[in-house]
């Protein structure tokens, strides 16, 4: 018997904790919702979460875009050629990239790169009782440190996702045209008339969510830190991890919800 | 006036403060000692409301602390934290003007700037100083970036956290020198947190014992060394044995 309830306690006590948790971030996220329509605005902020988050973050989403790109081309022309398909690397270049690649791997980059820095940058403030500080100070620090963030994940994250697709189809197009030998005209348009609007808007809608995901993950698992450097550490890890975990699983919903037959 | 009336406030089991009663009159000095770990840091961020007590009543001016205008309270309040709390990513005269640059007191650049300076040079650093950052100050500058940001507002009440922890004996002199001095001029009321003897004699009007989460013992300074009290004795003195349980 004591077996049996422990076994269920080993379960259950994790799976109570992931639930808190959610509950805690979903009370976070609504706070920091609430903080967007209500001054003060800190627009300074704002600027330098929008270069942050946005602008620092190409040459990563840049290198990560072409490389994908250029691997997937080469692998959906090998695979293809299993059943005479080679002609359609353009085409499932650009739907692969638009649709799931490009926003996936563009989130995951933010997630390792912006998730990483924000709770590392707010759990450090918080424990140097600098959090303390900006209360004292009359400074709210949802408004201060965590508006700005999930703004500028919200803007910025969909314009990486949109370059980062560019980017991705332009590297099948490099392989595509140099390597496997395709014609560079043809697999321009072939790329244009396939793509559609709705691959478009669910590529930019996704990098809105994990944009948002990413930052206000930074900012909870930062705001919410245990003491000392094993602190700061430990809420930069869960801080990723969450923010990566979070984005696949947000990633096959609105997949779901966008294709869904 | 501040006044802590019956104040609890426990972390899990470990219950901290036990019924704390403590008024400071307004332009008074209070310092209050006690062991590491006592709760002195807890209590004064009771007041602050950045910890929220368990039970008890905090009223400033006989106003409960919880109710009202927020930042019209806090605007009330300066604060010197123990480590500084200077933020890394802005240089020294913003740290100082932070205040001035932002909400209700929000003032022209160029003016907060000067403020800043002027606030600065009251704490003994110069101009050449306020474009640097925060980590490219020693320990004592930082103490004396954050004294000057304390002051900056020119609040009525000014709490400082450990003041000299971390100092040198001559730096701990001048910090200690500094703060009788501007809360003397400002006429502000102050509340600091030590354990630096040197420091109550040099800041306090009045002492408070904080012991086993209640207080121990509270009076003028004047009457520091003839108290009578058992625990605050062993405290002043630095011995280990008495009362107070010492970890060996």
């Amino acid at each position: 018997m004591s077996w049996a309830a422990a076994f269920l306690a080993a379960i259950g006590r994790p799976v109570v904790g992931a639930l808190a948790l959610i509950g805690r971030l979903a009370l976070f996220a609504l706070d920091a919702l609430s903080h967007f329509a209500r001054p003060p605005f800190y627009f300074r902020e704002v600027l330098q979460s929008l270069m942050t988050v946005g602008y620092f973050s190409l040459p990563v989403v840049g290198l990560t875009a072409i490389f994908t790109g250029g691997a997937l081309a080469l692998q959906i022309y090998a695979g293809g050629a299993r059943f005479n398909a080679e002609a359609v690397v353009p085409q499932i270049v650009a739907i692969g990239m638009v649709r799931e690649l490009g926003p996936v791997l563009v989130g995951l980059m933010v997630a390792a790169r912006v998730t990483s820095s924000i709770a590392a940058e707010i759990a450090t403030m918080k424990v140097t009782e600098q959090i303390d500080a900006l209360v004292t100070l009359s400074t709210h620090p949802m408004k201060y440190l965590t508006v700005p963030r999930v703004l500028a994940g919200l803007i910025m994250v969909p314009l990486l996702v949109g370059i980062g697709d560019v980017i991705g189809v332009m590297g099948g197009y490099m392989v595509g045209t140099r390597t496997l030998g395709f014609n560079p005209g043809t697999y321009l348009k072939n790329t244009v008339d396939f793509i559609e609007t709705l691959d478009v808007v669910s590529s930019l809608v996704k990098g809105a969510a994990f944009g948002f995901i990413a930052t206000l993950l930074g900012c909870y698992f930062g705001m919410n830190t245990g003491r000392g450097a094993v602190g700061v550490g430990r809420a930069t890890k869960s801080a990723v991890e969450a923010a990566a975990v979070l984005i696949l699983a947000t990633n096959f919903v609105l997949t779901s919800l966008f294709f869904s037959i | 006036m501040i006044e802590l009336a019956d104040v609890h406030k426990a972390f899990g089991s470990n219950r901290v403060l036990q019924g704390v009663n403590l008024s400071i009159p307004r332009g008074s000095s209070l310092v209050i000692i006690g062991g590491s770990g006592t709760g002195k840091s807890v209590a004064l961020k009771c007041i602050l409301g950045l910890i929220r007590p368990d039970s008890g009543l905090i009223t400033l001016d006989g106003k409960d602390v919880t109710e009202g205008d927020r930042d019209a309270f806090l605007a009330r309040f300066g604060m010197l934290f123990q480590g500084g709390a200077l933020f890394d990513s802005l240089p020294v005269w913003q740290n100082v003007a932070f205040r001035l640059m932002r909400g209700s007191l929000k003032r022209p650049k160029s003016e907060a700037r000067e403020i800043a300076i002027e606030k600065l040079r009251r704490v003994g650093l110069k101009r050449e100083q306020a474009d640097l950052f925060p980590a490219e100050l020693s320990g004592g500058m930082q103490k004396r970036v954050g004294l000057a940001r304390a002051i900056a507002a020119e609040p009525e009440i000014i709490f400082f956290d450990e003041p000299t922890s971390g100092l040198d004996p001559i730096m701990s002199g001048v910090i200690n020198d500094l703060i009788r001095e501007i809360v003397t001029e400002m006429g502000a009321t102050a509340m600091t947190i030590t354990h630096d003897m040197r420091s109550v004699r040099a800041i306090a009007d009045n002492v408070a014992m904080l012991h086993d989460g209640v207080i121990q013992w509270t009076g003028p300074v004047s009457q520091l060394d003839c108290s009578g009290d058992p625990y605050l004795d062993q405290f002043i003195h630095g011995r280990a044995e008495g009362p107070i349980e010492a970890v060996r």
